[in-house]
């Protein structure tokens, strides 16, 4: 094969890069790590000695690692539903991915809906005579229920996604296999653990990395339903730039989101590893 | 190859529309006010229909207002014609505009247009518009006022009774504060908490006025609803019936009266020690130096300094004139009830005007957040009062001093920057 | 090779069979129901009076009253709006798989120097705030003449879109033997015929999706929107910036006039999307 091709294919989408992510990229790394004109780690400093630092930080892995589990074992449900179902599955998978054209701010207002004191789920309580009042969820006393409600709302809104990944991955797994592992009396979930998983790495890895990624920077979603009471890497990045703004501060959380994102990507690239040797 | 046909056909229907046509060259009004969708459309439809040439009225969030701004600024060009903000939006933009003294603002009040000059001697910003902060209650609430209170003069004290009154009656905890993410909270120990029992904003920021003054607002929040860490507007609470007592700016508790007109009161402030503190708010029109066509934005500025545009624009936003004009008797429901709670605010004995921070030019974001950060530590977190006070007075001095302010009412004016005691 | 719409269950006990297939329809309505209460909650409330809207406690039938999606709907510019969104964002599309597809192709097929550096390019991209990228680009844009225009809107959403498709496909193309390309090339074709002919119909609905999902993205970005255009508006920018400080019956219906046409838009290409499931499915 001629050598030269691999490069041919990925030229235009590196030049793409280069032009509009590299460049605008260096402005803001250099804003980060300047301070009216002189190199210094002054924005770090005053980054990481803001007192909401670190519980936005925490805030934002604790977050993401309860959320993204929860959506990939949702995903791979649905997925697997989808896949297995012989009648209306079309239909299934619209409705499943729903989710997917709604933006966070539009989710951030219905979950808010929700979850407000005299929003649905008191007036469903309050209904069904569970409650005689309503009952404050989103206080800043009760962080948890605040993450619970921050949870529920990530979960519905951006599963789909994964879920459209996955579908799309197990379309492309031969069906042979998983009937031949029937006929060596493999029970159903054996043959998902064993068969479906392993051939599923490359979606999964896609799908892990993707939200992965996109959970480090939830925002609208956050501020809708925990308001001033959980910082986030990203809400905090809002608030250096356009509040305060200081650029330079601003810029230096980008790059602590931008340096977990990518060590979060490399683990994940080495758990999910395929070798090629392994693949179908 | 079914899909491969639809997908070339999709390619090329997109490709035909690539570049949009050419619009028409409308001025384009960069604004972070009227941004609710009813007030843009109020805007749109009473305020600027009659300008000639029309205007495209954008009402936009902080953050895309300000970036658009910064980017005109540094391409050198722009598509900008008027920017419409409040006093803080505005003053850290100062070498950007342009000089408006050849406008004529002899209606307007001098302590505004010196606002507006963000401590230079050129006119950078014009008063556009005025409001302040109100009290406002459901009439529900008004039985459990204590006795011999008078809600056109109520203390912090007597406030604290009657939210405390309203709490123990109802189980409910209903006094309510704009603590959200876009909520003003900061203006309110800046203009009404601090200066009530301080007589200062910013010398007396750590003194033992101001300990009793935080100790006072725990008290108070003691009865306020946990939800307020996520009201940034307090009519909806109010509407919902979530909040009965509630503080914020006018233009956001408007949609409560004129919805429901007869349910709620409006009332000035309370007063502390030092008097009545209140603090107006400020929005002005600036000029960008990169405006496409300075003389349209010139005359867009002028026509929003008509009485008649100044009246419309107080029925679409709920913020008042900056001049005396004759009110028409036929105002929405909430001008009808702040007009006589301002009235009396302003006009009372004790009153006590805190102006907008000045002269701190793009360190206002960050002043602000002193007061917020001071907040969230004594209230929020329960962090100890002094320690609190003691640590934040280093940050608010450090930024006098890089900001080189002098002091502003009702702080003593100062040779150099305003201290920090 | 089964048909997949042919393919008999396995033969299972009758009442493990009765039992799991209970099991299985319950956890269905659950899911479904999980994905469609609150959108149903949305849409009940854009259609309701905007006093019910702020009454406790509230109903979850509408009364039908579309005074508040009319306001939405007599706002000046919308259709446009409408009309600049569906163009930017197919525009997205087209620009992200056009370039995704065959980096993911090469990262799938090719042991190349300089592999890593590229997809540590790509996974960065999408890993950095956008609202702080806006500002440099907002200038650049001005300088060069794309500022306001759709393709230069489109153009940053192709940005934020390229990672996802170029890991989508590269995950699609690593799943599909290359052994059936080879074969196709002792058959003669040349290794574009083969691409054509044999890889892209197995990954059609995977770049489907990730073509949706491009949309998607730029369907729903406000802030990029929000600075980069002033006259070319996308509904998004247009309307959803602003809602979260609007009164509450207008948020429900700004929020519905923003999800309906994106269902819509999903609805239409669900067939494109899954139609091809036969081939797929093997």
């Amino acid at each position: 094969m001629p050598r030269a091709l691999p490069y041919l294919l990925l030229l235009p989408a590196t030049l793409f890069l280069v032009v509009f992510f590299l460049y605008p990229f260096v402005n803001v790394a250099w804003d980060s790590v300047t301070r009216g004109g002189e190199m210094t780690l002054a924005n770090y400093q005053r980054m990481a000695s803001h007192w909401k630092f670190p519980t936005a930080f925490w805030n934002t892995l604790l977050l993401a690692g309860i959320v993204v589990p929860i959506q990939l074992a949702m995903a791979l449900t649905m997925a697997s539903i989808v896949t297995k179902l012989q009648k209306g599955r079309s239909t299934l998978l619209y409705i499943f991915a729903i989710p997917l054209g709604i933006s966070d701010l539009a989710a951030g207002l219905i979950w808010l809906a929700i979850f407000e004191q005299s929003g649905f789920l008191n007036s469903m309580l309050y209904g069904l005579g569970v409650i005689e009042r309503p009952i404050l969820f989103l206080s800043y006393q009760n962080t948890w229920v605040i993450l619970l409600a921050i949870v529920l709302a990530e979960v519905w809104r951006a599963t789909a996604i994964m879920m459209v990944i996955l579908v799309a991955g197990m379309g492309l797994i031969p069906k042979e296999y998983g009937e031949a592992a029937e006929v060596f009396g493999a029970s159903r979930w054996q043959r998902f653990t064993r068969v479906t998983l392993p051939m599923l790495k490359p979606s999964l890895q896609t799908a892990l990395i993707l939200r992965v990624i996109l959970a480090f920077e939830v925002f609208a979603v956050v501020v809708a339903l925990g308001g001033t009471q959980f910082p986030v890497l990203m809400s905090e990045t809002y608030q250096w730039q356009f509040t305060m703004q200081d650029r330079g501060v601003a810029a230096a959380y980008a790059m602590v989101i931008l340096g977990i994102s990518v060590a979060f990507t490399l683990v994940i690239l080495r758990l999910l590893h395929v070798p090629k040797e392994a693949r179908i | 190859m079914n899909k491969l046909e639809t997908l070339k056909a999709g390619a090329a229907l997109a490709t035909m529309t690539l570049l949009a046509g050419p619009a028409a060259a409308e001025a384009l009004f960069w604004s972070t006010q009227a941004k609710p969708v009813e007030e843009t459309q109020a805007m749109r439809e009473q305020v600027l229909a009659g300008f000639e040439g029309g205007v495209d009225y954008q009402g936009m969030d902080e953050g895309p207002w300000l970036t658009r701004i910064q980017a005109e600024m540094q391409a050198g060009s722009g598509t900008i014609a008027v920017l419409g903000g409040l006093h803080g939006d505005l003053s850290g933009l100062g070498e950007g505009l342009m000089d408006l003294s050849a406008i004529d603002t002899s209606v307007i009040g001098d302590a505004m247009l010196e606002l507006g000059r963000l401590g230079t001697d050129q006119q950078l910003y014009v008063p556009w518009m005025q409001a302040t902060y109100l009290m406002a209650a459901n009439r529900e609430a008004l039985q459990y006022l204590p006795e011999g209170a008078d809600l056109n003069a109520l203390t912090y004290d007597q406030l604290i009774a009657w939210a405390a009154a309203v709490h123990e009656a109802t189980g409910e905890r209903r006094f309510g504060f704009p603590a959200g993410p876009q909520g003003l909270r900061h203006r309110f120990f800046q203009g009404f908490l601090l200066p009530a029992y301080t007589g200062s904003t910013v010398t007396e920021f750590r003194s033992e006025a101001a300990v009793e003054a935080w100790g006072v607002f725990a008290e108070l929040w003691s009865h306020t609803t946990p939800a307020s860490t996520n009201y940034s507007f307090m009519q909806e609470p109010l509407l919902t019936g979530d909040v009965w007592i509630a503080f914020d700016h006018v233009a956001r508790l408007a949609d409560a009266f004129n919805q429901r007109p007869d349910d709620f009161v409006a009332f000035p402030a309370p007063a502390g020690p030092e008097g009545r503190a209140y603090m107006p708010v400020l929005a002005g029109l600036a000029v960008m130096n990169t405006a496409p066509d300075a003389e349209q934005s010139m005359a867009l500025v002028n026509y929003m300094l008509q009485p008649e545009t100044q009246i419309a624009t107080l029925r679409a936003t709920n913020f008042f004139p900056v001049m005396p004009v004759d009110m028409p008797d036929d105002m929405p429901a909430s001008v009808q009830a702040f007009a006589p709670a301002i009235a009396t605010m302003t006009g009372a004995s004790d009153a006590l005007p805190a102006l907008l921070p000045m002269g701190l030019g793009e360190l206002g974001g960050q002043f602000s957040q002193i007061y917020t950060d001071t907040f969230e530590q004594i209230i929020l977190a329960g962090r100890p009062v002094e320690a609190t006070l003691d640590a934040q007075a280093e940050v608010l001095r450090a930024l006098m001093v890089q900001a080189n302010a002098p002091c502003w009412a009702p702080d003593e004016p100062s040779d150099g920057p305003c201290p920090v005691n | 090779m089964t048909e997949a719409g042919t393919q008999d269950a396995p033969p299972a006990p009758d009442r493990v069979r009765r039992s799991g297939r209970w099991v299985f329809v319950t956890g269905v309505g659950l899911l479904v129901a999980w994905v469609l209460v609150p959108i149903w909650l949305l849409l009940a409330n854009a259609l309701s009076a905007p006093a019910e809207v702020t009454a406790f406690p509230r109903s979850i039938i509408p009364s039908f009253d579309t005074a508040s999606l009319e306001f939405f709907f007599g706002f000046r510019g919308v259709l446009d709006a409408l009309w600049n969104s569906i163009q930017v964002a197919s525009v997205t599309m087209i620009v992200a798989i056009g370039l995704g597809a065959p980096a993911g192709y090469a990262l799938s097929r090719f042991d190349f120097p300089g592999k890593e550096a590229f997809r540590f390019l790509v996974i960065m991209t999408r890993a950095f705030p956008l609202p702080l990228l806006a500002l440099p680009l907002a200038v650049m844009f001005i300088r060069t003449g794309l500022d306001d225009t759709i393709l230069g809107l489109a153009l940053v959403h192709a940005t934020l879109a390229l990672p996802f498709a170029v890991l989508i496909t590269f995950s699609l193309f690593s799943g599909i033997p290359v052994e059936l390309e080879e074969a196709a090339w002792t058959l003669g074709c040349t290794r574009l015929q083969a691409v054509i002919k044999v890889v892209l119909p197995l990954a059609a609905p995977g770049i489907a999706a990730s073509a949706v999902f491009a949309f998607v993205i730029s369907w729903n970005e406000v802030f990029a929107a929000a600075v980069l255009t002033i006259e070319n508006r996308t509904l998004t920018a247009f309307l959803l910036q602003s809602l979260d400080v609007s009164p509450l019956h207008l948020k429900f219906a700004g929020g519905a006039a923003l999800v309906i046409p994106a269902l819509l838009f999903i609805f239409a290409v669900r067939k494109y999307l899954f139609a091809m499931w036969g081939i797929a499915n093997r």
